[in-house]
This record gives C-alpha cells, structure tokens and sequence, in this order.
C-alpha cells in the first residue's frame, strides 16, 4: 500500500472570490485507499476545495492532482476517475431512478447497453429496484439520496468526492451513508469528505485535515487531533452540593495533577485535569470514599473532538465569513 | 446500503485526444442530452400537451372572443392576420420554456453533476437547442393544423410557407440563445417569473393582434420596430395573409429584418451566454 502514489495531492491551492480568499494556499494529500476527512467550520473553504478537485472549478494559484491527474490540465482523465456527491442530490427530478442512472451511464459513455447494465446492478445494490421505474420525484430523501450515491459510483471511481453528504439527512438515512461509506472504504476505494459534524469525521475518517481560513491548520488521526489538545479530565458528580467545593478540592490533591475546580454547580459536575488516567481515577474514587462525599457518577473523560475543534480553530469559528463556503 | 461494493476499478476511459474523437463524442453526448428531454416529454406528457396547447387556446380565444371586433386592411378576415401573429408568439413564448429548463438544472445541482463528468462541452447547450427547436417545430404544426381548421389559408404555394415555418424558427432560435443567456445569468426562479410577466407587453407591443397603426404614435414606432412584428411580418408576406400598411422602412422590409433581428438577438445573446457557461469554472 505504501508504495502506491497519493490518491490526492493538493499544493498551494488559492482561490479569491472578488478579493475574499476562500483557500489561501491549502495543501492535502490523501492516501490511496483511505478515508480522509476535510473538517472545517462553514466558509472555511472545503466546498471550494471539492471543487477543485473535481474539476468543476479552476483555481486562482496552485496544483491539484487527482487519481494522478492534474484537475486544470486534464480534466477529462480526473472526471473519468472520480465520483463527487455534492451537498444536495444532483438527479433529474422528472426522470425515474433507473432513467437517472442510465442517462449518466450514457454521458460516461458506456454505451445504451453498458449503461443499462450498471443501472441495473447499481439499483439492486442500493436496494432501489423495486423503485425504479418510479419518478425522482416521489422518492423519500433517503432514496435520494442513495440514487445519487449509485450515480457517482457509475465508473466504480478511483476517488470519491462527498460534500457534506448527510447534511440535512435524519439519523437512520445518516448511518446508511455512513455504512455505505464504511463498505466502500473496505472495497478499497478512496474517500474524501467534507464535514462539519466532528462525529462524522471521528466514526468514517482514518485522517482528518482541520481547515480553517482557507488553509489546512492540522491533521493526523482522530486520536492523534485528540492528544493535541491535552490530557484527559476526571469529573465527578457528587449528590450534595453542599459538598461540591470539598470534592473539587479533594480532587486536586486526590488525583495529584493539578487543580480541582468546580466545572458546573447547576450540575453538581467537579473536575480536574488526569495525565496519568486510571491511576488518578483510582486514588480519587478512594480520597472521595475517605471524606463521605457521596457520588452519583465519576469519569475520564478524553478531550472530544469538539474541545480539538475549538481549540485549533478559536473562538471566531463561529462568527460569520464572507467566503462562499 | 448494506450490501459490499464491488471492487474499486476503472470500467472504461476513452478521452478523445484527435478532433474527429472530440466531434464524436460531441454528437453523441449531444444525443444524449437531447434523448433526456424526450424522455421528459414521454413522463410527462401533460406538460408536453399544456405546452402545445395553450397557444391553440389563445388562437380561439383572439380568432372568436376579440376577432369580432378586430377590422383587417382591405376588409380580409381577422384569423387571416392573427394566426401568423400568434405562430410568432409562441415563438416568443418559448423563451420561458428554455429558461426553465435551464435553472432547474441549475438549482438541482444537475448542471455541477453534468459538469464533473467526461462530457463534451457543448453537449449541455446543443442537447437543449435541439430539444426546443423539436418542441417549436411541434407547436408551430399543431397551431398551423388548428388555423387551418378554423379558416386560416396560406396562398403563395408550400415553398413561401416553409420560408416562413424557416423565419419562425430562426426567430425562436435567437430567443432560445436569450433564454440560455438569461437562466446562466440569474439561475433564478424569480427572473423566470419576471420574463413570464414581460413578455407579455413585448408580445401586446407588436403587430401580433393588430395593426401597429391603431397604437398612440410613439407605441406604434416601437411595435413596427419589434423583432416580433418583423417575423409576423414577414410570415403574413409569405403566407399571403393580409398585414398592415404603415408605410414606414420598417414595414416595407419585414422579410429582411425577420432575418436580421434574430442575427442581431443571436449576436448579442450567444457570446456572454457562451462565456457564462465556460466562466462557470471560474
């Protein structure tokens, strides 16, 4: 696998739409065969990104190579290598689903027969066949969903582009993707995806790219972004609360880390930072028995993604940009 | 979504490197393009029907409502005037077909799947001319068989009357190119809604229903001068329907503007249109 070159080698990618950088020289390179996650808040220039890559869009500065293709130079061989599921289902409404499927199969030039085989096994895997003679229109966002999936998976591509692809789903159409995807990663395929659920990017991605302002600001696995925050926290809930000062106190001294503090009295929650985890667990559990404080609940808790998130991108992730997303 | 997805692997590329390749493939996906609309028309037949029909309605409506008191030049039969008037019209109605089509592509994200795929450029575009060429030339039939029914004759001979079937297309051609034109530029189903309400004092503003002559003077100047009125013209001539006298350059030389407005439309409309759709990458 090592010796196989990058699915996706991106350098110094610009783009400015009239004098507002929507990527400001973002690198990314994606490994064959894995799934890799763009996270980033809205406008910090991951649709852009996709884009790019999938030819739709040319950038100001920079390369993008894409199934060993460049994206400006030669568009045709990187379109005929990639598949892209774009933020909102991409069909012919007015067209049934096998109508859909066979129409693109036709543009990717598979011929009327080709095309209407790969209709016919798509739909059957997608579990549409019995809905295929029916419109697009009077599929659930689900099926959609699925059909438009099934369309970007024609040319069995060597890369698969998803924008954002459960944005607006509910939960059960949500972990369909998300098997779908887990079972396209284990068929081998090359997955980018752009997120901003951190739980997506945490339960599909092997590698995670953060891109914030335009630029790739981190990147590792989903347990290495988590150790960049810091150490895990102990927390405890204890049933007075009267007792909640004493317990944060007994904390500090207990976990021999560093200072308990009160996290949230409406909650009863004390905390205090654990580098050395268990252990620490351990001697508060007995120092907290010791005192009689009674306790409701008492974990280690790992910094989530979220807690990385904020961290790396700052308090103006949430404030308003001007860059198109 | 649960069953396991067959290995990852290319089924076929066949980029085409030489210019007779590129042709082909020009023609094909064009013919593909043009093969989705059918399909359209074949799901939605009432769609097709309500398009084909509505101009009929409005030809009964202006030949036995308004007809009556509608006075012809020289005294001809007021159906005689109309019914050119309104094949010029649904011309100008086809604007708003186009445009649909186009933003509903569009808005759908349709146009962006298109656009990633190995396709020809101008399949997109040359798919819809054809498509709405096919459906105007249908209309254009069907309202030439509904004014032969209710008394509507051509009378220089089938050569002319083609000549004119020619002007009305070239007419719906060029507006087809403003249609292309104005959906890239706003993608917007309001603008759509908006060309729906004005084409109707353009369509009014012209000699479709009446002559120019019968409008205030400066209304008159304006409706003998719509490129309408110049296919209405022109069709009347060639048909041997009665026209309008006027007198002005204008109405002297239908035939030639009905050949020079839709160049002039077609030269004004196709480069930003064409520019629009390759600046959509950029």
């Amino acid at each position: 696998m090592s010796e196989s070159p990058p699915a996706v080698e991106v350098t110094g990618l610009c783009k400015s739409y009239g004098g507002t950088a929507a990527l400001d020289g973002l690198d990314l390179t994606v490994r064959t065969g894995t799934v890799h996650a763009l996270l980033g808040p809205n406008g910090a220039g991951k649709t852009t990104a996709v884009r790019i890559m999938t030819t739709l869009l040319r950038p100001d500065a920079g390369r993008a190579l894409v199934a060993g293709h460049d994206a400006v130079r030669d568009p045709d061989e990187v379109r005929y290598r990639i598949g892209l599921l774009g933020q909102s289902a991409a069909l012919d409404e007015e067209l049934s689903g096998r109508q859909n499927l066979e129409l693109f199969g036709r543009l990717y030039h598979l011929g009327g027969r080709g095309a209407a085989r790969r209709a016919a096994e798509l739909l059957e895997r997608f579990g549409l066949a019995a809905a295929g003679a029916r419109p697009v229109r009077q599929y659930s966002g689900g099926m959609r969903r699925r059909l438009d999936l099934a369309a970007s998976l024609i040319m069995r591509p060597q890369v698969l582009f998803l924008d954002e692809p459960t944005t607006g789903l509910d939960p059960r159409a949500r972990q369909a993707v998300w098997q779908a995807v887990r079972a396209l990663r284990d068929a081998g395929t090359t997955v980018l995806l752009t997120t901003q659920y951190l739980e997506e990017a945490d339960r599909l991605a092997g590698t995670i790219t953060v891109i914030d302002h335009g630029r790739a600001i981190a990147e590792g696995t989903p347990d290495q972004l988590k150790d960049r925050v810091g150490i895990p926290r102990l927390e405890v809930v204890v049933r007075d609360p009267g007792r909640l000062a004493e317990a944060a106190a007994l904390l500090g001294t207990g976990t021999g880390t560093g200072t308990g503090t009160v996290t949230d009295p409406a909650r009863r929650l004390a905390g205090a930072p654990a580098a050395d985890g268990t252990p620490a667990l351990t001697r508060a559990v007995a120092a907290l028995a010791e005192a009689g404080i009674g306790i409701e609940d008492i974990a280690l808790r790992r910094p989530t993604l979220d807690e990385v998130f904020l961290h790396l991108t700052g308090p103006a992730a949430d404030s308003p940009r001007k860059a198109p997303a | 979504m649960t069953a396991p997805a067959p290995a990852s692997g290319l089924l076929a590329v066949r980029v085409p490197r030489t210019p007779g390749d590129r042709l082909r493939r020009a023609l094909t996906d064009s013919a593909t393009m043009t093969r989705r609309g059918l399909a359209h028309w074949s799901r939605q037949p009432g769609a097709l029907l309500t398009m084909l029909l509505f101009p009929v309605l409005m030809l009964v409506m202006f030949a036995y409502f308004l007809g009556g008191g509608m006075a012809v030049e020289g005294g001809g039969d007021y159906k005689e005037y109309l019914v050119p008037g309104l094949l010029t019209l649904t011309m100008a109605f086809g604007l708003e077909t186009t445009m649909v089509a186009l933003t509903q592509d569009i808005n759908r994200g349709v146009l962006d799947r298109f656009r990633s795929m190995p396709i020809a450029p101008s399949a997109v575009l040359v798919g819809r001319s054809v498509l709405d060429l096919l459906a105007s030339a249908a209309g254009l039939l069907v309202m030439a068989a509904t004014g032969l029914a209710i008394g509507w004759r051509f009378h220089n001979g089938p050569g002319p009357a083609l000549a004119a079937f020619g002007l009305l297309l070239l007419l719906r051609f060029a507006l087809l190119w403003a249609g292309i034109c104005l959906g890239l530029m706003a993608g917007k189903p309001e603008l759509v809604q908006a060309v729906q309400i004005l084409i109707w004092p353009v369509a009014f503003l012209s000699s479709a229903f009446t002559s120019p002559d019968t409008m205030p003077g400066w209304m008159g100047a304006i409706a003998e001068w719509n490129p309408l009125s110049a296919t209405a013209g022109a069709a009347r001539e060639l048909f041997g329907n009665p026209g309008w006298g006027g007198g002005s350059w204008a109405t002297d030389h239908h035939v030639l503007l009905a050949v020079a407005w839709p160049l002039v439309l077609l030269a004004v409309f196709t480069p930003p249109a064409l520019s629009h759709y390759t600046r959509l990458g950029h």
